[in-house]
């Protein structure tokens, strides 16, 4: 107002229908946002596609494992004992093995051929003669599974061209190897092992069973309590609250809740059910709990938002002709909003079954060989079988962490197309 | 002996009372001149009576379930020999504990001692005894509310209104645990930090710079006292916090612009998921990915510029948190961006702007509040994500603002000090509840000014 200046810049403008001179630097400064904006997002999707990549070219040996072919003699006087399980099995495994390289005489040298073979052969033995006895007293020609270094070099993991010195295998072991493998009796044969045990610590005893079955167990648990009381809430929450504090204040909570570090609900799972209620270390039922209050704030967002979409027209209808408030719901509304409801929980559940690091506080990293098979049995979960298996020193459980991971993405992957054909075939446009 | 089905037997129960309340109903109904006449449908008079039924003894049950142990020891500690009593309370407690284990057939290394073993076969006959009490009265709590609940259905009984009542109360339960989760937080991570500053004095444990929790089992070994000054651990979470936003900020915000300001919709609609891909992926896997792949990468290339950088370093855990976060600040940014009114759009577009000069001018300034929002609650994800550093970060405190040195985190600490045998009276395990209270409070403030700021900004435009 004071200056007379806008008027003298105006003056210096030729037009505004021409264009003014740095038009086309000022273009250039979009085009070049543009691409930076695109780098960006390339980016994040280059990040995805090596993870990827990086995962499965790591982890899909591990569904293949190297087996040796042996010759077994079950002879009589090893099962001269009553008793089957105190049989010398692994004994058996050394006698077909110098049977099969009868040079080989010193201490060290035999030491080093039976490390050809996992230990885990002696077992599968004893569980061989215990299903059928009858077959003591013959030869029986076998698949067992080889040790993890040879497992390792079948797969080009470990480099044979390397110094002895720095080899996990010894020279005359590469050389027996390369003679096994000449007679057809070393070969690369799809890994059963990995999908029917637990966990091990040899490598190529290892399996994902333990992991998956302590999963089920725990997202069971997680989801029978989670659904139904995240659903009440919703339904609490958006239909019947009064407009009050309280109401206000339980809303403030979950959208806090939804936001608290995972490894808080950790504490509270050690500190409440486990020290206070005294419930079982270790077990689905702890890690059920701890993850269904976890994934309690998703399922009542979601149950919400569902329950807010559903037109105020059906209450109104519903009421109209003389139904009470809870059967509007009951009968009307709730099955109109369930599969918004259904798809909340499935991603919850999704976020609970990747969850790691609250299991960690309630004890769910102790080393478990056996099969959970009820929800108060100590069990793993696959997430944390990862961790366990990441944490390894041996080369052979990075390509099992890799390939547990390549399941537990399959599994979420499964999960969210649910999701997403739910939302898909069940939306309703109104 | 009824006692371990004693929950099946009261829902089998409480689903016959159902039927017969229905039963009862239709008849009152066809005595009374038809379904019209009742007050309440049939099922309403079978909810009820089933609800009479198996309320009061599922309540009772509960009740028991939480003092069975208690009222139990008490009966029997009365009879162990008079030394046993003349215990401090925690070596009473020893014993009992073994007298329980005998009973339920563990092993103990005294379990020759006659006195405990009469102690054990006591404890199970009491148990067992006051269960077969205790069925016998829940059944009775059973049968006699359902047989006057049964009694009572007559056409005027508002059932309806009853069960309804009930369902209701329900209801507001479910929705309370939310509020109970909150309180158990706040008691769980509270009280065992108060016990911890009992030893520990809040001051040191705040500013004190040497973090050495392990504290030595004899009390004259060297280094015995342990050191709580949890400064080191809150850099090395900043420092690491602070590299993930560096990578998040830039990227995450990039996207979100440009999918909404420039992208078509084609490549939106495949884009936006596919980042959003980047948020489902499991922690652990980036923990493992920093761990195998980047953390060896990024020492390499240290060593071919010369520079020595730990195979632990703070840069490779927030790098990978980093893009863990992408998707937390574009998506939220996004939806604030969104929410621009298109009209200032049009406004700036319409003067000649061009479409970076729109962005930077009108919506970047009227987005900003919801910007920062996002970028706060990213934040506190970043500052309370566990697994990639517990995998990938290290484990000692080192005060230094170096990303090329292992730093550690309050959540590494909390997990490396509670994982594993823990005893509750030693300041080691208490210090894990203490970061633990110290990450709520600072997570929860800042989700709360991130969920305001962004609310608020919401209705400006709304």
């Amino acid at each position: 107002m004071n200056s007379p200046e806008p008027v003298n810049t105006m003056t210096t403008r030729p037009s505004l229908l021409e264009p003014g001179k740095n038009l086309k630097k000022r273009y250039r400064t979009d085009l070049w946002f543009q691409r930076i904006g695109i780098t960006a997002i390339f980016l994040s999707l280059a990040f995805i596609a090596l993870l990827f990549f990086q995962i499965i070219s790591e982890g899909y040996t591990a569904f293949i494992q190297t087996n040796i072919l042996l010759e077994v003699e079950f002879s009589e006087q090893a099962f001269a004992k009553e008793n089957l399980a105190t049989a010398d099995y692994p004994g058996l495994i050394k006698k077909s093995l110098t049977d099969t390289f009868p040079e080989v005489k010193s201490r060290n040298g035999k030491k080093l051929l039976f490390s050809l073979v996992s230990s885990g052969a002696a077992y599968k033995l004893q569980e061989m003669v215990e299903a059928n006895p009858k077959i003591i007293g013959t030869r029986q020609k076998m698949w067992v599974a080889a040790a993890s270094d040879v497992d390792m070099l079948m797969k080009n993991k470990i480099d044979r061209k390397a110094p002895e010195e720095n080899r996990r295998l010894m020279d005359n072991q590469l050389a027996w190897l390369d003679i096994l493998k000449s007679q057809g009796r070393l070969e690369k044969q799809f890994n059963q092992t990995f999908f029917t045990t637990g966990d091990s610590r040899e490598p190529e005893l290892a399996g994902i069973l333990g992991g998956v079955k302590g999963t089920a167990l725990t997202l069971f648990i997680t989801l029978t309590l989670a659904f139904p009381i995240g659903v009440a809430a919703a339904i609490y929450l958006e239909e019947f609250a009064p407009q009050n504090h309280w109401t206000d204040l339980i809303e403030v909570n979950i959208n806090n809740l939804a936001a608290v570090p995972s490894i808080i609900f950790g504490l509270l799972g050690l500190a409440i059910f486990i020290n206070f209620f005294g419930l079982p270390r270790s077990t689905p039922i702890v890690g059920g709990l701890v993850l269904a209050l976890m994934a309690l704030p998703t399922i009542i967002i979601a149950g919400r938002a569902s329950l807010k979409s559903v037109p105020p027209s059906i209450r109104e209808a519903a009421l109209g002709i003389g139904a009470s408030k809870m059967q509007t719901i009951t009968h009307h509304v709730l099955p109109l909003a369930m599969p918004g409801m259904l798809t909340g929980a499935i991603i919850g559940m999704a976020h609970a079954l990747g969850e790691t690091a609250p299991l960690l506080m309630i004890g769910m990293v102790a080393f478990i060989v056996d099969i959970p098979g009820a929800i108060t049995d100590p069990a793993a979960v696959l997430p944390v079988q990862i961790y366990l298996w990441a944490d390894s020193p041996e080369r052979g459980f990075t390509e099992k962490t890799s390939a547990a991971i390549i399941i537990l993405l399959a599994f979420l992957m499964t999960m969210n197309s649910l999701a997403i054909y739910l939302r898909k075939k069940f939306e309703i446009k109104w | 002996m009824i006692y371990p089905s004693i929950i099946p037997c009261i829902l089998v129960l409480a689903a016959g009372v159902y039927l017969l309340g229905l039963r009862r109903a239709e008849k009152v109904a066809a005595l009374s001149g038809g379904l019209r006449e009742m007050h309440s449908l049939p099922t309403h008079y079978g909810v009820f009576a089933a609800l009479c039924c198996a309320l009061p003894a599922l309540f009772l049950l509960a009740i028991w379930m939480v003092s069975e142990e208690k009222i139990v020891t008490h009966m029997i500690s009365g009879n162990l020999p008079a030394e046993y009593l003349k215990l401090p309370a925690n070596k009473l407690s020893l014993v009992i504990n073994e007298v329980k284990n005998i009973a339920f057939g563990g092993f103990t290394a005294t379990s020759g001692n006659p006195a405990i073993e009469q102690a054990a076969a006591a404890y199970v006959a009491h148990l067992h005894a006051t269960r077969n009490i205790v069925s016998i009265v829940v059944l009775f709590c059973c049968i006699v509310p359902a047989w006057f609940s049964l009694r009572s259905i007559t056409k005027d009984l508002r059932a309806r209104n009853l069960v309804e009542g009930a369902a209701r109360i329900l209801l507001i339960g479910c929705a309370g645990v939310a509020i109970l989760t909150t309180i158990g937080i706040v008691f769980s991570v509270l009280f065992e930090s108060l016990r911890f500053f009992q030893s520990v004095p809040l001051a040191d444990f705040l500013f004190g710079l040497k973090w050495s929790p392990q504290i030595a089992m004899r009390a004259d070994q060297a280094g015995s006292s342990g050191a709580f000054g949890a400064v080191p651990v809150f850099i090395g979470t900043f420092l690491i916090a602070a590299i993930a936003m560096m990578v998040a900020i830039p990227i995450g915000l990039l996207s979100a612009i440009y999918l909404s300001e420039y992208a078509g919709a084609s490549f939106r609609n495949w884009a936006k998921p596919t980042l959003e891909i980047l948020a489902g992926i499991p922690t652990v896997v980036y923990g493992f990915f920093a761990a195998l792949t980047v953390a060896p990468l990024i020492r390499d290339i240290g060593t071919v510029l010369g520079l020595t950088v730990s195979s632990e370093s703070a840069l490779a855990a927030g790098l990978i948190m980093g893009i863990m976060i992408i998707p937390f600040v574009s998506s939220l940014s996004d939806d604030v961006i969104h929410a621009v009114p298109q009209s200032m759009r049009d406004g700036s577009l319409a003067l000649g702007a061009t479409r970076f000069e729109t962005i930077s001018n009108v919506i970047i300034p009227a987005a900003l509040p919801g910007i920062v929002g996002s970028i706060l609650l990213a934040v506190s994800r970043a500052v309370g994500e566990t697994m990639i550093v517990v995998m990938a970060a290290g484990l000692s405190a080192n005060l230094s603002f170096n990303p090329l040195t292992a730093v550690t985190t309050v959540t590494v600490q909390i997990v490396t000090l509670l994982v594993g045998d823990q005893e509750f009276d030693s300041p080691k395990t208490l210090a894990a509840f203490a970061l633990g209270l110290l990450l709520f409070v600072f997570t929860l403030v800042l989700n709360f000014i991130a969920l305001r700021v962004v609310r608020r900004y919401r209705e400006h435009y709304e």
